[in-house]
């Protein structure tokens, strides 16, 4: 990685951290919804669709409980859409009954301006009707824009607004590491 | 600036690529109960149709109303054309209502090229004369892909009346692209001049094409645009440039039919290859509406083009 080499990046989380984390996530998502009853993991691509699916093998784990996972692509819903050239979608992918009536516990990365979670409301919105959503994130760096806030977070991590957040995961990016990367003088 | 889409040949590999991957994507909001997406919203798509046109036209609007653009159908039939107004003066008409995209059917090849340089919005060919059709090739393709799984390698032939046809040309450019290999069978009569130059083989003997196709992708005969005698008689025709019986049950186990529609049953296809399990005869037109989402938004969703070519 050769960009992050002449910036200065350091790991805030290595492989173990975010094994603990998301354990630790998968626990209060049991405890949160009494079980995982009628819970549907939907990750936002890339990588919280990765992690939607760890989440899932954890709770099969510790409680043999198979949760519906899936994931929820929501480039068609941004907000900044005009702001970058068109950009390729990423996969949908719902559990074959669907969302109505289920609570459905987002999962991404990184949870910063909020915007990318509205953007999945409003995607959650056209594909069925839960009976109510929550939000996980592995990383809540703050500086939020809109009233979101997360109901399982792995980390928070106080960041400036010229910093960078980066997960590597090791499905997509062969290593488990949350890097926080310092923002140019720009 | 990449701003429009004009012809197959501007595509390159990637763009393509990307178009039938965003495709493939959308594909799966038209299995949902609401098939609508908001990204085009406050955006205007103008279908600009100097020809008739049922599929195209229709197929364009769902793809814009689908993406929550808003449309304005024009057809010439009925509006200033008919009182004489030129195309240039169409086109600023609709510069000033403010079109962001103009999906344009025209007579005469290379419309859709002059209106490009008169409008600021991106312009999508959809059929220019005997030019090109490119939404057409791609939803084509995009079938292909679908039922077999790659372009890469495929042996597709296309049959017919390749002399009047932008599908032809169109299917020629993008599948060379993708890497498929097209042999045109024809009449000598229905073939262009220029054809040597084209990136494919040309046959005149449909028989000995068959057992080696993938795909057979029959042509319309287009009696509308046939002003001299290119063949003796329709039923000559039909007998050995014809999609019948006998001649389906040639083509390998899991070979396709295609037709780009309008079909002439009995002509150039039978009524019983075309309503066969392996025609995608209907597929093509579900696939069309999809492919078209995709180029809509690839060519508007951002702040400047994804695909396409500039003018």
């Amino acid at each position: 990685m050769p960009e992050v080499a002449r910036n200065q990046a350091r790991a805030v989380l290595e492989g173990p951290d975010i094994h603990r984390a998301l354990t630790r996530i998968a626990h209060e998502i049991l405890e949160r919804t009494k079980g995982a009853e009628n819970v549907v993991l939907l990750g936002i691509p890339t990588r919280g669709a990765t992690l939607a699916y760890r989440l899932a093998e954890r709770i099969a784990q510790f409680e043999g409980v198979k949760v519906p996972v899936g994931a929820i692509d929501i480039t068609m819903y941004r907000d900044d859409l005009r702001l970058r050239p068109a950009r390729p979608l990423g996969r949908t992918d719902l559990p074959p009954d669907g969302v109505d009536g289920r609570t459905v516990v987002l999962v991404d990365d990184v949870l910063y301006s909020g915007r990318t979670v509205r953007a999945a409301l409003d995607a959650l919105n056209d594909v069925g009707r839960p009976r109510a959503v929550q939000l996980a994130t592995l990383v809540d760096r703050g500086h939020r824009e809109l009233p979101i806030r997360a109901d399982y977070v792995g980390k928070n991590l106080p960041t400036s607004k010229s910093e960078k957040v980066k997960v590597y995961l090791e499905e997509t990016d062969g290593r488990d590491a949350v890097l926080l990367i310092k923002g140019d003088a720009r | 600036m990449k701003q429009h889409l004009i012809s197959a040949a501007d595509l390159t590999r990637e763009d393509a690529l990307l178009i039938l991957d965003t495709a493939e994507e959308l594909a799966r909001v038209s299995e949902r109960s609401i098939k609508k997406l908001p990204t085009l919203r406050g955006r205007t798509v103008v279908n600009l149709f100097f020809e008739d046109s049922t599929r195209t036209r229709i197929s364009f609007e769902a793809a814009a109303k689908r993406l929550s653009a808003d449309v304005i159908n024009f057809s010439a039939k009925g509006s200033s054309v008919s009182k004489g107004e030129s195309l240039k003066d169409t086109a600023l008409t609709l510069e000033a209502m403010g079109a962001d995209a103009v999906v344009i059917r025209h007579g005469a090849s290379g419309a859709p090229h002059r209106l490009a340089g008169w409008v600021r919005g991106s312009v999508v060919n959809a059929g220019d004369g005997t030019h090109e059709h490119p939404t057409q090739a791609l939803l084509d393709a995009f079938s292909m892909r679908r039922r077999l799984g790659r372009l890469e390698g495929l042996k597709v032939a296309i049959v017919g009346d390749v002399l009047h046809s932008r599908v032809a040309r169109s299917n020629v450019a993008l599948l060379h692209t993708l890497g498929a290999e097209v042999t045109l069978v024809a009449p000598p009569t229905l073939l262009p001049v220029a054809v040597d130059s084209w990136p494919c083989q040309v046959a005149y003997d449909l028989d000995a094409v068959l057992p080696k196709s993938d795909v057979v992708m029959m042509l319309r005969v287009q009696l509308e645009r046939m002003n001299a005698a290119y063949f003796p008689s329709a039923r000559e025709y039909s007998r050995r440039y014809g999609l019948d019986r006998d001649r389906f049950a040639r083509l390998h186990d899991d070979a396709i039919v295609m037709h780009p529609g309008p079909m002439n049953r009995g002509m150039e296809i039978s009524a019983e290859v075309a309503d066969s399990a392996r025609s995608t005869i209907v597929e093509q037109v579900g696939n069309g509406v999809t492919v078209r989402m995709a180029v809509l938004y690839l060519l508007l969703g951002g702040s400047e083009p994804a695909i396409g070519g500039t003018e």
